[in-house]
């Protein structure tokens, strides 16, 4: 599953690394590194970290896979 | 007449996207979004899918994900054609066909250019192409030069010190490999936030063992008889010994295939008008020509109307998002692009952010907290008010300052605010370097000239 951090919103309240902590770290007092790529099985967490978000800067892949480069043969 | 043309472009009509990253990604959502059932091509140059940058010099160079695991989560479907890994060399504006690197052509209705910009290389191109001389832009770059840290380098060195180059020096520290960072200016990050602030990021990259050499430029570099780059010599006369050389110069527009279409682009960008419509080399909007991302470059109301270009992600998605809009909307239904400039960086621990154009700022007060706790606010003034500000560690209060920013509130900042220290109450100059001295990459760049100026100025392209 595919994930992005809108980082201008995030306040680093840190509610993602609490909830999914593979997936998101706090680094320093506020800053957030995330896996931008996280297993299938944290998919469950990884949609509670999303929800739980204050700010909603978590955005999780569309279950509905339309993948680049499939109208070209190429594996995304 | 309109709506009838409107109506039939919306349900049969063609729209191409160049350059398939992450403004032309959201771009392509937005138009699917707002009904479009016609044709959507992505044209990209490279092979991969839309992914995003912001980890390649951060999470990547740590070890903590990989370049490949980068791929941007999707909004939506978009059912779009891809035509990964092909260059668009040419545009035929009076046919409406964009021609690519294989020889097609593929026509258009309305077409958005998002081809972003690309890292400057070394001046030099036989000292670039040195092994482990790396840039830092590409997928294919983050997972080079991750690879490179991985096997352990001797030492790295690292020219420039604008915000990339310091988060890679940071990740360099972090993993304790040897770096040495040279930049042009008296400080990093200099370029875009000025120098009182600038002092805060030198010390923070000497605290943390970074050897930060400043005032001076690389000259040379000096390869070994396998051609593995193995010295530098700077301007001071020094030589120093690297294994691995990463050049963070900053950034070009990706334009040049444009050349003689009659499109109004060049090394600067593409401008356009507030609704993302490109303008042609006469100065003429375009109709069905729309830019989005770091490429474009837009007047804004809040910055007197001059041309902004913002190498920052959030603009890139906004940006983009205002232009699919306007592409599918009749004018009286178009939205400006107003978006506040914001960008984040993380380094050495602390996280940076900023809002507004701080570049544009003469004087800084500290309106929080305190330099020397790396902790504060810096809030920026440009004749008598707020016209940027930016955080270190202390984020929550960008969004207060951006509503001031919006609001045109006067600078000095007259009311007295949480956690001002004394050193706080008067405003002192912010020290940007002279504009027409060439430093690192602000990642936004002023140009042109201001209705709110009485005199017309000429401001040079600092890069
Ligand atoms: C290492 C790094 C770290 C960053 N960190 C931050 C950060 O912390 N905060 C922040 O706000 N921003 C950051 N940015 C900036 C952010 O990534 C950009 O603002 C954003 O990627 C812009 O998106 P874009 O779609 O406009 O352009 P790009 O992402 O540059 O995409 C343009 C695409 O068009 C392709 N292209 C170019 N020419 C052609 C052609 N002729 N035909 C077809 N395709 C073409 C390019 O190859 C590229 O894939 C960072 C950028 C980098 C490189
Ligand atoms: S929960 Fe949201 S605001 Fe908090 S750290 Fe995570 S992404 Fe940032």
């Amino acid at each position: 599953m595919r994930l992005v951090v809108d980082l201008n919103r995030c306040q680093g309240y840190a509610q993602c690394a609490f909830l999914a902590p593979d997936v998101f770290a706090m680094h320093g007092d506020e800053g957030l590194l995330y896996d931008p790529q996280a297993e299938e099985a944290q998919r469950e967490r990884l949609a509670q970290a999303a929800a739980a978000c204050p700010v909603q800067a978590i955005l999780v892949d569309d279950l509905d896979r339309d993948l680049a480069g499939a109208a070209e043969g190429r594996d995304a | 007449m309109h709506e009838v043309t409107l109506d039939h472009l919306k349900r049969e009509g063609r729209i191409v996207v160049v350059g398939a990253s992450l403004a032309g990604l959201r771009a392509a959502e937005t138009i699917r979004d707002k009904g479009f059932t016609g044709s959507l091509t992505m044209i990209g140059d490279e092979p991969y899918e839309p992914y995003d940058r912001p980890p390649l010099s951060k999470g990547v160079l740590l070890g903590k994900s990989t370049a490949e695991r980068t791929a941007l989560p999707r909004r939506r479907a978009i059912d779009a054609e891809w035509r990964l890994g092909t260059a668009a060399t040419g545009l035929d504006m009076a046919a409406r066909r964009v021609r690519l690197a294989d020889g097609d052509e593929v026509p258009y209705d309305r077409l958005l250019i998002a081809t972003g910009v690309r890292a400057r290389p070394w001046p030099n191109a036989a000292e670039g192409e040195l092994d482990g001389v790396f840039v830092l832009r590409t997928r294919d770059d983050g997972a080079a030069l991750a690879r490179r840290l991985d096997a352990g380098p001797r030492r790295v060195l690292v020219i420039g010190a604008g915000f990339t180059g310091s988060e890679i020096a940071s990740a360099c520290r972090e993993r304790g490999v040897q770096v040495t960072v040279a930049e042009r200016g008296d400080a990093p990050l200099v370029g875009a936030l000025g120098g009182v602030i600038g002092a805060v990021a030198a010390e923070l990259q000497r605290e943390n063992g970074v050897d930060l050499r400043t005032g001076v430029m690389v000259t040379a570099l000096e390869g070994d008889s396998t051609g593995r780059v193995r010295a530098a010599h700077l301007s001071d006369g020094t030589t120093l010994e690297c294994d691995v050389v990463v050049v963070s110069l900053g950034a070009q527009r990706n334009t040049e295939w444009l050349a003689g279409s009659g499109l109004g682009a060049g090394p600067r960008g593409i401008a356009c008008d507030a609704g993302c419509r490109a303008f042609d080399i006469r100065g003429i909007v375009t109709d069905d020509i729309y830019v989005a991302g770091d490429v474009a470059r837009s007047p804004h109301p809040l910055f007197g109307y001059q041309f902004l270009s913002l190498e920052h992600w959030g603009n890139a998605v906004s940006q983009a998002e205002t232009a699919a809009h306007n592409m599918l909307s009749v004018s009286t239904d178009r939205r400006p692009h107003i978006w506040v400039p914001a960008f984040w960086s993380s380094q050495f621990g602390v996280n940076i952010k900023s809002v507004g154009v701080p570049s544009m700022g003469s004087e800084i007060m500290i309106a929080q907290g305190s330099l020397a706790e790396r902790r504060f606010t810096g809030v920026y003034g440009y004749q008598g008010r707020v016209i940027g500000a930016v955080t270190f560690d202390n984020a929550r209060w960008l969004q207060f300052y951006q509503q001031q920013i919006e609001t045109t509130a006067p600078f000095p900042v007259p009311f007295p605010t949480v956690d001002r220290r004394p050193d706080g109450h008067r405003p002192v100059p912010a020290d940007f370097p002279d504009p027409s001295v060439p430093t690192h990459g602000p990642t936004i760049t002023l140009s042109g000239y201001s209705p709110a100026d009485r005199r017309m100025t000429f401001t040079p392209a600092g890069h």
